[in-house]
This record gives C-alpha cells, sequence and structure tokens, in this order.
C-alpha cells in the first residue's frame, strides 16, 4: 500500500475472497464511444498544440533576431516535412477550436441530451475536415 | 444495519466546499480556463486570417506587420492568452495522469517555467519587431 486512500480500495468478491477494487473509469471494458473518443481527443490535441506552438515562437524569435535565422525556420517551414507538421498543427487547432466551442455549450447547461451530443460529436469532426481543406485551399491560393 | 465502515469527518460540509476540499482551488482554475478559451476564439480567427498574408512572406514584411500598434496588441494578446491556457491544460492533464507526487510536482513546475520563459521570448521579439523596427 503506496497511499492512504488505498484503504478504501479493500472489497470482497461474492466468494469472499478479500480484493483491490477496480479504479474507476476502467478504461478497458468500455466499447469506444464518440462521446468518450472526442473527448479523449480533445486532450491530445490539446497538448500536440502545446508542442505546435514551439513553431510560433521560433518563427517570431528568427524574424526579430537576423536574416539567417528567418532563412532557416522558412526552410524548415516550407518543407515538404514543415508542410505536413503544420498541416497537422491547423487540424489539430481547428479540432481544438470547434470541440472547444461544445465543451462551451456544455459550461452554459446547453446540449447535454444524448441525441444532441451525438450530433454535435458528429458536428465537430465535419467542421474540422472542412475548416482544415478550407485554410489549406485559401493557403494554396493565396501563397 | 449496513456493514460497511463509515467515517467521522471533522469539518463542515460548508468548510470542505470552501477550496478546502481535494480540489483545492479548482472552481477558480476552471473558469480561468473557459474565460482565456472565450478570448481565444476571436484571437484565434484573427491570427489564422493574418498567416494567410504572412506564410512565405519575407522577414521585412514580418516587421513591417507588426509596426503596426493593432496587429502588434492583438498579436501580444494572442501570446499571453495562448499561454495561460496552455499552461492550466497541461497542468490539469498531469494532475490527472501523474499519480506520485513528487515527479508531479516537479513536472508542473518545470512545465510552468518552460511556458513562461517561451512566452516571455515570443513577447520580445513581438516587442523588438513593433518597436525597434
Amino acid at each position: 500500500m503506496k497511499d492512504v486512500r488505498e484503504a478504501l480500495f479493500v472489497g470482497t468478491a461474492t466468494d469472499g475472497r478479500t480484493v483491490r477494487r477496480p479504479l474507476s473509469p476502467h478504461l478497458q471494458v468500455y466499447k469506444p464511444q464518440i462521446t468518450s473518443a472526442l473527448s479523449i481527443f480533445h486532450r491530445i490535441t490539446g497538448c500536440a498544440l502545446s508542442v505546435g506552438t514551439l513553431l510560433l515562437v521560433w518563427w517570431l524569435v528568427a524574424a526579430a533576431t537576423s536574416d539567417a535565422a528567418f532563412a532557416t525556420v522558412s526552410m524548415v517551414l516550407h518543407s515538404w516535412i514543415g508542410h505536413l507538421v503544420l498541416f497537422g498543427w491547423t487540424a489539430a487547432l481547428w479540432y481544438h477550436f470547434c470541440a472547444g466551442i461544445r465543451h462551451l455549450a456544455w459550461d452554459l447547461g446547453k446540449g447535454f441530451e444524448l441525441p444532441q451530443v451525438h450530433a454535435s460529436g458528429a458536428l465537430v469532426l465535419i467542421a474540422t475536415a472542412a475548416l482544415t481543406l478550407l485554410t489549406w485551399l485559401i493557403g494554396a491560393v493565396i501563397v | 444495519m449496513s456493514k460497511s465502515p463509515t467515517q467521522t469527518i471533522m469539518r463542515s460540509g460548508l468548510g470542505r466546499a470552501r477550496g478546502l476540499g481535494s480540489a483545492k482551488s479548482g472552481t477558480a482554475h476552471w473558469f480561468a480556463e473557459r474565460v482565456s478559451s472565450v478570448a481565444l476564439v476571436p484571437l484565434t480567427l484573427w491570427f489564422i486570417l493574418a498567416m494567410f498574408s504572412l506564410a512565405g512572406a519575407p522577414r521585412a514584411a514580418v516587421g513591417a506587420w507588426l509596426a503596426s500598434p493593432l496587429n502588434a496588441a492583438l498579436m501580444l494578446a494572442l501570446i499571453l492568452i495562448t499561454f495561460q491556457h496552455m499552461a492550466m491544460g497541461l497542468q490539469v492533464v498531469m494532475e490527472d495522469y501523474m499519480h506520485e507526487e513528487k515527479p508531479r510536482l516537479l513536472a508542473i513546475l518545470a512545465m510552468k517555467g518552460i511556458t513562461g520563459i517561451l512566452a516571455l521570448m515570443s513577447i520580445i521579439a513581438v516587442l523588438k519587431l513593433a518597436i525597434g523596427g
């Protein structure tokens, strides 16, 4: 026992054996669902965007430093791998943006009925795909 | 009669609810995360629109863009609120998944230090371009 709270995990099975109670939410017994999948994806994209923000810092610091530093960051961002990372970053950003607005609606107490939750989840996925493609289409036309 | 043991908690329900329960200052953290996310909705849209004109632009164009006080102010707001929102979100992730107290505390402190320094670096870069030209 490492933690005093584990004292509360002691339970008995039907045959009388003492067992350690499982911890909620006990993920492995759940069928994957759009609700839980989108929830964890919000966290994953949040963490990915945190790492992606390093690109913004690098770009700004290089612009403030020298032509050579800016040339390096431009070269990396315009390489195929740079475009791939930026595409992933855009998709993660739009997902976190849309799912975040969905969370704000929940925080206002709206959209909690299960059919609404499923519909808004599907809408978030469609909007993420549409906004990501739109961003890159506009980018391809302008740049 | 129930067989399960009960424990008497010597603290009033109100006392526990007043930020003294296991969540400590959880409500303030939760609310600040929401407030920053609301601010980030327009700022993110503005940033993406701005990037359409700046993607692939030469260094001088970035400087000229930030020479506008409005662009510089919005960029500083975006940086400040993004890093604040990020630090709060990463802290919650660490608190949820790191169960050992010492590494969790160290990870949160390191994360706060790193995000703080990165935010300051970005702010100084923007100010240098906005003011220094």
